[in-house]
């Protein structure tokens, strides 16, 4: 076949294409493209075309759609080019309704009846261009319609078909699970098959089934476990070797089942642990495949429960795709050791010169790649040098998308590990500064709020500091040109709120900046409020302090022009302003009290102080109210609504008939106006706080009462600045030291994880020739210790190596104690603990001084709870409840097996090895131990002979392809 | 799963496009733009073939690419796929494209997409990895192209004997 034989286009098309190819502007294309459509359009209309003119007009629609032209007018004829008998036409058909129709086009109804009888058809080719229609065509409501016939052809006698019909029934299953339930059964079944190729198909469904849910499927580990180290041992038909590997794919497909499978089960893993192995061991890792393989077993290896033995082979591995040139391996090993360090947190530490070299490389997936590892590895003691590598690469880079993500986790970093309040404004500041709004709203919010609440200290004095440095350098930032809108908002709240608090700026200079900021926006309505409620604010303080407010010039005009412009917000803004102006003293600290943004504002929700008023009017006889749930005939009518919107939702086809028109009332839930005075005008609502704060705010709110309300808060901030992979159950003390408690308990895991991470960076391995620029970032990255030539041999205890190196760490340490002592409140802390500073600032000091005991354990035996002492090892954590659950059905996991599996067997004797073994290994039950045992043994003529004998006793002829079995039984 | 699979020459021409999730033609072409605008043109040598593709193809996808001559082989998919086997199925792609082409380049492609379709729907079927064997899709592909000549020519041949005939 040439490049035009048997699918020869005409001389149009060629022309078609060549001129699209020489034109030199997309207008020309466009051009072109236009006039080929109108002859389309005219051509295709035309009577008696000729079926084979047909398909080229029909191919030469689907040409124009790729380059993004409308070709609509030709789906009909597409449509109709399915209903042919001709099996070449019928696939053109097929091919371009695909293209062109999404499953829930009204030309569908069209082709469902030809699909239903193409899925009958003799010739398993239209059968298999019918099950390809169906996987991109069939939507919800048509799968009813197809599901029979698919079903029926699981049992076909072409594999080809038997593949693409569990294809076509896991489409189904990706689009409405329910309507497939009941034959779920069908893929396990289909895992038998005595095909390769339909077994291997059969994995992407379970896959998909499993990842749903694990413990429906935990009987399958053994035969998964069975079928890969056939697969391993070269069992299959060579046929199924690619780049001399056995079935890479479906072994790939296995090992990601079996890491599901794995996880947090330390029974099924032990049975993954031989196979993986023996992967490990024989795989190649020369080919590109071959390394893909390994790096799934990786994956599988990092997920399922630790092997220290697969952990080495695992961490070898890693090491030779850190250390190759090719940037795909490097990729991979970034990624590799990302999952390991979740298991082994030390391993790290060994390639640290390797995440640089990948972080200063020009190529960005894999610099990305490299922050995501960083960003796992963060702790207080690198934190500032990670932060700010990561807010160089975000200015660098003009991808909109990812500066959001690195820096929204530039935040979430700052927020948990900054080790000072100053670095942590000056590091928010940047990141508003070159993302700006970009910035999800929320980090904004959590700003303010940080700013508002302090960092839950009761110490007034240290939050005064933070406020008045914040309002120092947002004063400074002012000055700068183009700040984004987000930052402005923050900007001016902050100014409001704390502008005059240290009396060292005065309220008219502060106004005057207000003042400015809105001027020099007068399009951003947004920070326009900002800025005018921030004035507010200013005037009513001076106000309560008892002096007199002079408007500046400037900012008189500024409220004569808002209380005339377009937005009603604004113009309420300024009237409320001006009202505030008017009032004394004693009313405007009611309304606008100082520093009590983070008071909770008590909403009555039930209206009562209406009461007397409601019974008035009843006694005058006004209508009583009826609950909205009452007014049935309202309800109903809501009802038909939200059917109604279900409906349209649902666009396709209705089978049954269209109701009565409804009437079209529009029903309003009353609105529940909280007539509640408002402190606060800027629109920061407890709903755009983080979930995780609502939640915890609302759950103390259930054990406690008002009157700590504001501490309670606090706590919920205090939970953020934790570490949020080790999330603990709040211990539920007594509600006065709740929130000490959980404070501690916080600090005590942020202590744990960095301490032990701390440590383990310590002991380093020399590393020859190395520039000092990179040693002086893997020292500020991996623990500081890098540098120093003595290196203490690895099996030293950390803390030692810690102690004897006391020069590099002892900058920080000192830094570390002024800090405590100057902003870490002492808190009453039922314990001789660090104290609770949340910036985790005490700790590093706490390890390094009295390094035999440990603070975690003496807080461990003070707490209680025993889930602290399983974050010690952070592997076994999630591991406690699932071991218990797998004794319980342990024993009767192998039964399950052979039961499922021998059932079946015998329909088909004639089976591959593959499943014959692995039925044989479940029939013989009891002595499948042994029998796995000696299997894995390799090469012995005994274990072959028995192999042989137990295939024939099960009628099945060993394959050619088996060369080792015939060597073992030569030999 | 695989989200999708294009195929486009070095000026970002797309030759094959196909979506395992239905995207609207205005969006595939936004899509493919934004594919080769936003990564192919710029990518330096000697880097990774993997691209992290959830600015254009929403989270958690991945997008692996493979320049052979004038042509951007470019497969997008999720991360229930292996990075490095997305590479292989590319080569597996592409050399059964040879194999049916014999020497295959870039003009076999534009003439003769929908056979191009067809050796892809053997491999990937609605998004799932069905056949990594080149000789398998080969011969399923052959069988295909064999079968449709004999019913093209069981159309033709009545025709020209009636023709024949009336004469």
């Amino acid at each position: 076949m040439g490049s035009q034989g048997g699918w020869g286009q005409s001389k149009e098309f060629l022309d078609l294409v060549k001129s699209i190819g020489e034109a030199r502007s997309k207008a020309e294309e466009d051009r072109i493209v236009l006039n080929e459509i109108e002859m389309l359009k005219r051509r295709i209309n035309e009577p008696d075309i000729p079926k084979k003119k047909m398909k080229e007009y029909i191919i030469r629609l689907v040409y124009v759609e790729m380059l993004g032209h409308d070709a609509s007018f030709g789906y009909i004829h597409a449509v109709k080019m399915t209903h042919d008998d001709s099996l070449l036409l019928k696939r053109t058909g097929y091919l371009a309704v695909t293209l062109f129709l999404n499953e829930d086009h009204d030309l569908i109804i069209l082709i469902v009846n030809t699909i239903q009888k193409d899925l009958k058809s003799d010739n398993y080719l239209v059968v298999c261009a019918a099950l390809t229609a169906v996987c991109k065509l069939i939507n919800e409501e048509t799968i009813p319609a197809v599901l029979p016939q698919v079903v029926e052809l699981l049992g076909h006698q072409k594999e080809a078909v038997r593949k693409k019909a569990i294809m076509a029934l896991h489409r189904f299953y990706q689009r409405s699970p329910s309507s497939v339930t009941h034959l779920i059964s069908n893929f396990r079944k289909r895992l038998c098959d005595n095909d390769p190729g339909v077994m291997g198909a059969t994995l992407c469904p379970l896959f998909d089934l499993i990842s749903a849910d694990v413990d429906s499927y935990k009987d399958l580990v053994t035969s998964f476990v069975s079928i890969l180290k056939q697969v391993a041992e070269r069992r299959l038909p060579k046929s199924y070797d690619y780049h001399q590997m056995p079935a890479p794919f479906i072994q790939i497909r296995l090992l990601k089942i079996l890491a599901l499978l794995g996880s947090g089960d330390k029974q099924a893993s032990e049975h993954m642990y031989t196979v993986l192995g023996d992967i490990f061991r024989k795989c190649d890792s020369s080919s590109n495949i071959g390394n893909a393989v390994l790096y799934e077993c990786i994956c599988c290896v990092s997920s399922i429960h630790p092997s220290p033995k697969l952990l080495d082979s695992a961490a070898e591995v890693t090491s030779r795709f850190l250390k190759s040139d090719n940037h795909n391996l490097k990729y991979l090993g970034i990624d590799a050791l990302r999952r390991l360090m979740k298991v082994n947190p030390d391993i790290a530490e060994e390639h640290q010169l390797a995440v640089i070299d990948c972080l200063e490389d020009p190529d960005d997936t894999l610099k990305r790649k490299t922050f995501e590892l960083l960003f796992k590895m963060t702790k207080s003691t690198n934190v500032e040098v990670i932060v700010d590598r990561m807010i160089d690469y975000m200015i660098s880079i003009n991808d909109n998308h990812y500066k959001t993500e690195i820096a929204s986790r530039c935040v979430e970093l700052a927020e948990q590990f900054a080790p000072s309040n100053h670095w942590f404004i000056q590091t928010m500041n940047k990141v508003f500064e070159h993302a700006g709004d970009l910035v999800n709203v929320k980090v904004a919010h959590n700003l303010m709020r940080l700013i508002a609440e302090g960092f839950g200290d009761d110490d007034e004095g240290t939050d005064n500091q933070l406020r008045s440095s914040a309002v120092e350098s947002y004063l400074r930032i002012l000055s700068e040109p183009k700040l984004p809108s987000m930052f402005l908002q923050v900007i001016c709240w902050v100014l409001g709120e704390y502008g005059t608090a240290d009396g060292k700026f005065s309220a008219s200079y502060i106004t005057g900046k207000l003042c400015d900021v809105a001027e020099a926006h007068p399009s951003d309505d947004i920070v326009k409020a900002y800025a005018v409620t921030a004035i507010m604010k200013i005037c009513a303080f001076e106000i309560a302090a008892g002096r007199k407010v002079e408007l500046l010039p400037e900012c008189q005009s500024l409220i004569d022009e808002l209380s005339a412009s377009h937005s009603t917000d604004l113009q309420q803004r300024a009237y409320e302003l001006q009202a505030v102006l008017g009032l004394d003293g004693h009313a405007v600290e009611s309304i606008m009290p100082a520093d009590a943004s983070c008071e909770d504002i008590e909403v009555d929700k039930s209206l009562s102080f209406l009461n007397s008023y409601v019974q008035q009017s009843l006694e005058k006889g006004a209508q009583p109210y009826i609950p909205e749930n009452e007014r049935s005939g309202i309800l109903n009518i809501s009802n038909f609504r939200n059917q109604d919107q279900h409906e349209s939702s649902a666009h396709g086809l209705r089978f049954e008939a269209y109701e009565l028109p409804k009437p079209s009332i529009t029903l309003r839930t009353p609105a529940p106006a909280p007539a509640v005075s408002s402190t606060e005008l800027v629109p920061i609502s407890e709903p755009t706080y983080p979930k995780e704060t609502n939640q915890a705010a609302k759950l103390s709110t259930v054990t406690d009462t008002g009157a700590t309300e504001l501490k309670l808060r606090l706590e919920g901030v205090q939970k953020k600045w934790g570490k949020p992979t080790y999330s603990t159950p709040v211990p539920s003390t007594s509600s006065s030291n709740l929130k000490t408690t959980n404070g501690v308990n916080q600090l005590g895991q942020a202590t744990l994880s960095s301490h032990s991470r701390d440590v383990s960076y310590d002991s380093k391995r020399p590393q020859a020739e190395i520039s000092p620029e990179k040693q002086k970032l893997a020292a500020s990255l991996f623990g500081g210790s890098s540098s120093k030539p003595d290196k203490k041999p690895q099996s030293t205890s950390h803390k030692t190596s810690r102690l004897g190196n006391p020069a590099s760490e002892k900058p920080q340490v000192a830094t570390a104690s002024a800090a405590t002592t100057e902003l870490a409140p002492q808190k009453t802390a039922p314990v001789q603990t660090p104290p609770p500073d949340l910036l985790d600032l005490g700790e590093p000091t706490v390890g390094d001084t009295i390094p035999s005991i440990d603070p975690f354990k003496q807080l461990e035996g003070l707490l209680g709870p025993p889930d602290v002492s399983s974050s010690t090892n952070s592997g076994t954590v999630s591991v406690t409840q699932p071991p218990d659950l797998m004794a319980l059905y342990g024993d009767s996991s192998l039964s399950g097996v052979s039961s499922s599996i021998s059932n079946l067997v015998p329909t088909n004797l004639d089976s591959m090895n593959l499943v014959s073994s692995s039925s044989s290994a479940a029939d013989h039950g009891g002595s499948k131990v042994a029998l796995s045992a000696s299997l894995k043994k390799g090469p012995n003529p005994q274990d072959s002979l028995e192999k042989d004998s137990l295939a024939r006793q099960l009628g099945v002829t060993p394959s050619i392809q088996n060369p080792n079995l015939f060597r073992d039984l030569l030999g | 799963m695989i989200r999708a699979v294009m195929v486009m020459n070095t000026q970002g021409k797309p030759r094959l496009a196909k979506f395992y999730d239905f995207q609207p033609p205005e969006k595939q072409q936004e899509l493919i733009r934004s594919v080769y605008g936003g990564f192919l043109c710029s990518r330096a040598e000697n880097v990774s073939n993997f691209v992290q593709a959830d600015a254009i193809f929403g989270p958690d996808t991945l997008m692996v690419y493979k320049h052979y001559a004038t042509l951007y082989f470019v497969f997008v998919f999720d991360s229930s796929e292996n990075e490095l086997a997305m590479l292989d199925l590319i080569q597996v792609f592409v050399e059964t494209l040879d194999k049916c082409f014999k020497n295959v380049c870039e003009l076999d492609i534009v003439f003769n997409f929908s056979k191009m379709h067809t050796i892809l729907d053997e491999i990937i079927f609605g998004g799932q990895v069905l056949e990594t064997i080149s000789a398998e899709v080969m011969k399923a592909v052959d069988e295909i192209t064999k079968l449709e000549k004999a019913s093209n020519a069981v159309t033709l041949v009545p025709k020209s004997v009636s023709g024949w005939q009336s004469r």
